[in-house]
């Protein structure tokens, strides 16, 4: 073992404190300052041939104290077979650097996989409402990719607007990631997989969440990516088999459940603002989602609002309908018309008095304008109703109440 | 390098949800080895754009034609990484030998450009070579390069880490070196036959 080493160190003192490794230039540090190097001892230390040999890999790797340090290079002086290996082990170490790219532009996945699929189409495609799931994990998963080690206890504030004001709730990165893995939980239940969770009993995204977050003594680390990332490959690997019928296959979040198809959505939608809140904690550059689905994620919100307003109207958050019981299912009630501008946008009329009611051009009596990307912010809680940046015109009550809901899509 | 051990039964796998066609096996793919291929590409050819170019063949390669990987003859990540090594030092065979032609030069200089090109191909294969070996390498010895290497660790620290001696951390640092020099040794990188 290590005591023969041990008689011989200069110091003889086994519960030596960390060493710190010497500078080394063939690293790419990004910039990092090294703590200084301890002071060598006055006197090189006096080590028997086997161990100075056995120190070569470590030398070489710049692993050893710096006594030890000097003691080898003594010896290379003095020995031509260690000098001989010693060469060779440096320039080995030259070898080791990461292959990876660590900058890979977001935007070739998509372009490779597409011109894949054009020379050989798939025979089980993904489905267009699982695509933007696909598409937003796989961009997160890349800035992950880029990040340190330290970078993973960044803290993060996750913030949403929970029906009457903005909150929100300190994490780190590691925790937004772990929030992640628990609230796709929801989904992998749903489709029969295994639950992040195991059998804790928590319901709902936020439950989950805390659930996780206090399953554990120490707070998440970088570990949390692979899980995270297995289970959100093998949602998309498991809808892909669940044909259109399964798309109505209920996922519950608690006090609400979704179709699979729109937690799909709801879940990519979740994983680019998340990665938003990643990337600005970590102050690295992050694009909004690819337009056609922007698009998708908007098409759900837009779809949500009506069932959203009529929750509020019952809790008493917004003014009641001027027409109440009145509009039967399936007949044109009074409607907002929301008009999303930029590439994901598109136009929406939204029935003002039901969830029930089919939005109609006839009874329009407000009309609203919004940037894509403005209204993604809305409605993922970050900016507040009373300050979105939104054209508006008509009847102010209506607007009012639909930016509300808007922003009560939001959930921690 | 060292993310997790890859079981061959995942090799095996992808191999045949790609044979299956299914496009969410595809995405799989790209997501685990697009920055190893993006990488070795931009490491022989030094040109973004002929990275990404490189990238794409690659995946539509093993996309329209997944039997030509044989699991029986190692991880799918070395033939990944060969394959795209072989079509990376096409490519900059073809460029350059392009740009001999075309341009108007001399014959000492076109001897010289000829001979750069081959240093270029040579240090390819080597870091093909030596990418291999980290990877095929006994997962100890890869562990304790990785934790000297990539996170600093000292060999005390890499011993405590590890839970070994301190002598069996100095010997796993010293092997994994040895075989890793064997790269610079003459030879094809393994996994193909000559791609070079």
């Amino acid at each position: 073992m290590s005591d023969a080493f041990e008689a011989h160190d200069g110091t003889g003192d086994s519960g030596l404190p960390p060493r710190i490794p010497l500078p080394r230039s063939s690293v790419e540090d990004g910039g990092q300052p090294l703590p200084e190097p301890a002071d060598p001892p006055p006197v090189a230390l006096e080590l028997p041939h086997d161990v100075l040999k056995s120190l070569l890999g470590a030398w070489a790797l710049a692993a050893c104290s710096t006594a030890e340090s000097l003691a080898v290079e003594v010896h290379l002086g003095d020995c031509g077979a260690c000098a001989d290996e010693a060469r060779r082990l440096r320039e080995a170490v030259g070898l080791l650097h990461q292959p990876e790219s660590l900058d890979l532009d977001p935007g070739l996945r998509t372009r490779v996989l597409e011109s894949c699929l054009d020379r050989r189409p798939a025979r089980i495609p993904l489905p267009a409402w699982a695509a933007p799931y696909d598409a937003e994990a796989a961009r997160l998963d890349a800035l992950l990719q880029d990040i340190g080690d330290a970078e993973w206890h960044t803290p993060v504030r996750l913030r949403w607007f929970d029906g009457q004001a903005p909150t929100s709730r300190r994490t780190t990165v590691a925790g937004v990631i772990a929030h992640l893995l628990s609230v796709d939980g929801l989904v992998a239940v749903a489709l029969g997989l295994d639950d992040p969770l195991g059998d804790a009993p928590a319901q709902g995204p936020a439950g989950r969440t805390e659930a996780f977050w206090q399953a554990s003594h120490f707070p998440p680390t970088r570990a949390v990516r692979v899980p995270w990332r297995e289970q959100s490959h093998q949602l998309v690997q498991t809808v892909s088999f669940t044909g259109g019928g399964a798309g109505r296959l209920g996922v519950s979040y608690g006090d609400f459940a979704l179709p699979l198809h729109d937690a799909m959505l709801d879940r990519a939608f979740e994983c680019w603002v998340h990665a938003e809140d990643i990337a600005e904690a970590v102050d690295y550059p992050y694009g909004p989602p690819a337009p056609r689905h922007l698009h998708r994620m908007i098409d759900l919100a837009a779809r949500m609002l009506p069932a959203v307003l009529a929750e509020r109207r019952r809790a008493g958050l917004a003014a009641p309908g001027q027409t109440p019981h009145l509009v039967p299912a399936g007949r044109p009630g009074r409607s907002l018309r929301l008009e999303i501008e930029g590439n994901g946008g598109g136009e929406w009329l939204i029935p003002l008095d039901s969830p029930g009611a089919v939005g109609s051009a006839d009874h329009e009596v407000a009309h609203v304008a919004l940037d894509d990307v403005e209204f993604c912010r809305l409605a993922a809680g970050h900016v507040p109703p009373e300050e979105a940046a939104a054209g508006q015109l008509g009847d102010r009550a209506a607007i009012r109440d639909v930016l509300f809901a808007a922003a009560s899509l939001s959930r921690m | 390098m060292a993310k997790k051990d890859v079981p061959p039964r995942w090799d095996r796998k992808m191999q045949q949800r790609l044979a299956r066609g299914e496009a969410a096996a595809l995405g799989e793919l790209y997501d685990r080895f697009a920055s190893l291929v993006h990488g070795l590409a931009h490491r022989v050819l030094g040109d973004e754009h002929a990275a990404d170019s490189i990238t794409r063949e690659v995946f539509t390669q093993v996309w329209e034609h997944p039997d030509a990987y044989d699991p029986r003859q190692g991880p799918l990540r070395s033939w990944v990484a060969a394959l795209t090594h072989r079509l990376a030092v096409q490519r900059l065979r073809a460029t350059e030998t392009a740009a001999l032609t075309a341009g108007d030069i001399g014959s000492a200089e076109a001897a010289q450009a000829a001979e750069e090109l081959e240093r270029k191909v040579r240090r390819a294969s080597v870091a093909a070579r030596a990418d291999y070996i980290v990877h095929s390498m006994p997962t100890p010895l890869r562990a304790a390069l990785e934790l000297a290497y990539f996170q600093r660790r000292d060999y005390r620290q890499t011993a405590v880490d590890l839970g070994v001696t301190e002598d069996e951390a100095r010997r796993r640092l010293r092997l994994g070196l040895q075989l890793l020099s064997t790269a610079h040794d003459a030879g094809t990188p393994p996994g193909y036959g000559g791609g070079a």
